[in-house]
């Protein structure tokens, strides 16, 4: 049993601490892929996007240096929400939508835990999408990976909220008439302070991004284009196939310029009113073609990296979109019970029944 | 002068005006002083959702009555002995309960042609005779006030606010209430601005002068001090005992507190309190709704915090999926449900007892759990404390019924010494899993590892093994769970005993709870009358009415609802008739009748406002006519 009046671990002789847990104890032995493996069978549809993001995250946790015991996932409701059996920690399969506030309530409580958050793009966006916000905006020690696939898939094939307008599933025969989300744009909306996407296919960039999650402290917001083999099978194929994906696909690096296509040939600068525009660099030349900052306070720059996405995929940006440091709430409300400790003293439950209007009988 | 004094066992006051009089502050003042003076006492504030009704108007009325006496009382009264009516709206709105006699003292000021016609006053009540069955004391209450703040440096706006000290000096001064209290509090309210201190402090002598000098009174009342049983006494609103209560029982468990909440009348008040107690530990988030303040109480419980929720109907509506997740994952959570008038909005700051079927069955599937409901609002402390001792020890939601009347309303509270305080201890989980594995190895099987819904077999409760915790790694979640090892099972034979086993847990607690005592002094009743909740004041007075007419009536009152007293049944089956008063349309009565195939009579009436004394002695003499 964890001592919880007490949850910051003595310091100890290993390295730098990853920021989101620098209150997390250090793992005390070697950890392997194989010991976040729980016995459970993983029951996902063959070709699930799920697989090769569960793999990846269950070989990433060993580099977390914390012990097993102390990571906790928590998910809601959805194909991706089944994460949580197959990973060997502790975990809660919650219910629809409301993941954020559940991981709000344990991480603000409980310093000393690496807390993850598994859901999906109905699961986070559409029933749970105002516990998703909140949980961004305050900023709570939680990594939300939101597994997008474009579809409602546990109740097998209805438009999501990121699903494309016209989008024809069983409940829009005629299309779906709904505009979608642009999770990350969302994100931004509520100021999240660590803002990134990745894709499915790529395991050595999720990882990384997973390692930039884990290393961020604060609400980190992760979405994950995942693909659903059975009823939106080839959604991000654009970004994935050999000669597409090349044209497409736009990685961000912190610091680093931000080249795309054949050669790295296209370059992305800011065009009239704030909007990102790609331009040829032969054409256009290297002036004004942006390097990325993933660091600016103000959100505006990584709205706009947002907006490049389309339903098409003309361009999509990959990576970190946005890492920007403010106070983390679990931070602030240990600070304020610190405070409040300092100012006032301890609590004395006695003093306090009693109050300070009292009469004495007999 | 000195003026007669004239003994009084007890007085019902009822201060009224528009709801931004200061009303309340009134009546709160006054019953501190009562409180520190030693009677006992009960109070019903009565006051609109809206902040600020148009002035002058009925729906903006805002009243606050107390009842003090020298002896014990339980109820806040039926009908007024004196109203201060600080507008025409406010004498309009209460009238109806005066009893003829009764002193009305009505600021004068107010009583305009406009205001008059604001409320349908053809003429002004004050000077047609149409009050002359009454003791009037006509007062302008504003103008005095005004008059004696001449000279001090607050505008004539704030000047004429202060009204609601004056008439608090006044009726101090008729009723020998101590006024140390009140300068102290005016003192430290109004610290930061002194000119607004000193013309309150000015405004309440004033008043208290005014009783003394003038000869609108002629006799002075005294109520002495009440025989209550020894000890340090308070007083004490249900909302802060039931604060103060989970922040003992938190102390009790070793437990972090953790309110995951969303404001809703009228539950905040919980909220603010808690909030104040961040140097106990006590960790008070504002979720951005209610589904986000219980979903957070219940990671916290995951985590090893004492989860605990707090709110009113609307929101036990949202909350309900979330709470039958922690029935299916078996976490503690404390959820506190202050009941209020319904359906939907209903009306927000009356008080009802129409959420107990919700509380009881109101999740999809088989979901049982633990309702308990207190009788006073002293008695919110005790439950509060009951309630984790429970949710603890049974790793179970348990739902506290408590409404706005009893969050309000007023009573002493005797401080409880912290040595006399329940045992609430927490285990966590309650089996290693190297003797699990040892167990299942001696019995020739494989061993399973950690089983999170291994029962334990005296209470059927599960581990709580919390994160952090080596070795007890587990998932949990809202899917039917395999028996013992805990993992997704679909299994028909496996849920069905799932759904046996967790009623059956809850169920079990019954052997954990004191039986249901009857109060039948001379064992003569044939007519029991079983209340549950904030009707045991008005109950209990109404009881002792009709013994004092020399009939023979039983009365018990049930706290634990869910599971009901062992002894329940056998209770009702010994009487001829059992009568269910309640503020719904027979919520328990419904149960009552389908579980123990009694013939309860219900009594109901679902006005926002607690029973009369009277009309339940009523009801309950003609059910004894009929016996």
């Amino acid at each position: 049993m964890p001592d919880l009046a007490s949850t910051v671990p003595a310091a100890n002789g290993h390295g730098r601490r990853r920021a989101a847990l620098t209150l997390v104890p250090h793992a005390t032995e070697h950890l392997a892929t194989r010991d976040f493996k729980s016995d459970q069978e993983v029951r996902w549809c063959p070709g699930c996007g799920d697989y090769a993001i569960l793999a990846a995250f269950q070989s990433f946790l060993p580099d977390l240096d914390v012990p097993r015991e102390n990571v906790v996932v928590i998910s809601g409701i959805g194909c991706s929400s089944r994460l949580p059996y197959y990973v060997n920690s502790y975990g809660m399969h919650s219910i629809h939508g409301r993941a954020p506030a559940i991981a709000t309530g344990l991480a603000s409580s409980r310093q000393d835990l690496s807390v993850w958050v598994i859901t999906g793009d109905g699961d986070a966006l559409s029933i749970g999408g105002n516990h998703l916000i909140h949980a961004l905006r305050r900023n709570v020690n939680i990594k939300i990976m939101l597994f997008n696939n474009r579809i409602y898939g546990l109740t097998k094939g209805q438009y999501s909220p990121t699903s494309e307008q016209g989008k024809i599933t069983k409940s829009s025969p005629m299309g779906s008439l709904e505009r979608p989300f642009n999770p990350l744009s969302l994100a931004l909306g509520a100021e999240a302070s660590f803002v990134a996407r990745t894709i499915d296919s790529d395991r050595k960039h999720l990882t990384s991004v997973l390692a930039a999650a884990a290393d961020h402290r604060g609400a980190a917001f992760i979405e994950i284009y995942q693909n659903c083999p059975i009823f939106n099978d080839d959604a991000f194929a654009p970004l994935t196939e050999p000669g597409s994906r090349e044209q497409r696909v736009v990685r961000l690096e912190h610091g680093q310029p931000i080249r795309f296509g054949p050669d790295g040939s296209r370059g992305l600068r800011f065009g009239p009113l704030g909007a990102l525009e790609a331009v040829d660099v032969a054409e256009s030349g290297e002036d004004g073609l942006l390097v990325h900052d993933a660091h600016v306070t103000d959100p505006s720059y990584a709205f706009a990296l947002s907006r490049l996405d389309s339903a098409d995929f003309v361009h999509t940006p990959i990576g970190i979109f946005r890492q920007v440091s403010r106070p983390s709430y679990d931070d602030s409300m240990a600070a304020q019970l610190d405070d409040a400790r300092t100012e006032q003293g301890p609590g004395d439950l006695a003093a306090l029944l009693a109050g300070s209007d009292t009469w004495r009988v007999g | 002068m000195t003026k007669q004094v004239q003994q009084l066992d007890r007085v019902i006051i009822r201060f009224a005006g528009d709801s931004g009089d200061g009303m309340q502050l009134t009546g709160d003042r006054f019953t501190q002083e009562t409180a520190t003076f030693g009677n006992d006492l009960s109070t019903l504030p009565n006051f609109p959702a809206e902040i600020r009704a148009p002035a002058g108007t009925l729906p903006g009325v805002s009243s606050f009555q107390l009842h003090f006496a020298d002896h014990d009382i339980l109820t806040p009264g039926d009908a007024p002995d004196v109203l201060v009516a600080m507008n025409p709206a406010a004498l309009k709105a209460n009238l109806a309960d005066l009893p003829r006699g009764a002193d009305i003292i009505a600021n004068t000021d107010e009583f305009t042609k406009r205001n008059l016609l604001k409320v349908g006053f053809e003429a002004n009540p004050l000077e047609d005779g149409s009050l002359s069955g009454y003791q009037l004391h006509a007062i302008p209450i504003t103008s005095i006030t005004v008059k004696a703040l001449e000279g001090l440096a607050v505008s004539k706006k704030d000047a004429e606010r202060a009204k609601n000290m004056f008439a608090l000096g006044m009726l101090c001064w008729l009723y020998n209430r101590p006024a140390e209290g009140t300068l102290r509090f005016l003192e430290s309210k109004f610290g930061s601005r002194p000119e607004i201190m000193k013309a309150n402090i000015t405004a309440f002598q004033a008043g208290w002068n005014y009783g003394e000098t003038t000869e609108e009174f002629s006799v002075q009342y005294e109520v002495k001090p009440a025989a209550l049983p020894p000890g340090l006494y308070r007083n004490i609103t249900g909302n802060t005992a039931l604060a103060y209560g989970l922040v003992s029982a938190a102390h009790l468990a070793g437990l972090p507190l953790f309110l995951g909440s969303y404001p809703i009348t009228p539950a905040s008040d919980i909220l603010h309190e808690l909030s104040k107690l961040k140097r106990f530990g006590v960790r008070t988030f504002q979720a951005e709704d209610e589904i986000g303040g219980v979903g957070a109480a219940l990671g916290a419980s995951f985590g090893g915090s004492l989860g605990v929720t707090t709110t009113s109907g609307p929101g036990m509506a949202l909350k309900a999926e979330t709470i039958g997740l922690a029935v299916a994952v078996e976490l503690p959570l404390v959820v506190c449900d202050i009941q209020r008038a319904g359906p939907s909005t209903g009306m927000p700051t009356k008080t009802e007892q129409g959420d107990l079927l919700m509380a009881l069955y109101g999740r999809n599937g088989e979901s049982p759990l633990v309702v308990l409901a207190p009788a006073t609002p002293g008695d919110c402390f005790d439950t509060a404390i009951e309630a984790t001792r429970i949710a603890v020890k049974y790793r179970t939601p348990v739902i506290i019924l408590s409404d706005g009347y009893l969050a309000n309303g007023s009573e002493p509270w005797r401080v409880p010494e912290l040595a006399e305080l329940p045992d609430v201890s927490a285990e966590f989980s309650f089996a290693a899993p190297d003797e699990l594995n040892a167990a299942a190895v001696e019995a020739g099987a494989s061993p399973p590892g950690f089983m999170p819904f291994q029962r334990d077999p005296a209470t059927l409760a599960r581990p709580w093994a919390v994160p952090g915790t080596p070795g007890l790694e587990h998932r949990i979640g809202g899917i039917e769970k395999a028996d013992g090892i805990g993992t997704i099972s679909y299994d028909p034979d496996n849920h069905d005993r799932m759904v046996r086993l967790r009623q059956a847990k809850i169920d079990g607690i019954a052997a954990d709870i004191p039986p249901l005592e009857v109060d039948d002094p001379d064992g003569n009743a044939r007519v029991l009358v079983l209340g549950w909740g904030s009707t045991y004041g008005s109950i209990g007075a109404a009881v002792r009415r009709v013994r004092l007419t020399g009939a023979s009536v039983a009365h018990a009152h049930l706290r634990h609802l869910s599971p009901f007293p062992a002894n329940l049944g056998e209770v009702l089956k010994r009487y001829d008739k059992v009568l269910v008063p309640e503020i719904n349309l027979g919520q328990l009565a419904l149960i009552l009748r389908g579980r123990y195939l009694v013939d309860v009579i219900s009594y109901n009436r679902v006005r926002g406002l607690p029973f009369r004394a009277a009309e339940l002695s009523r009801v309950i003499q003609d059910v004894i006519t009929n016996a």
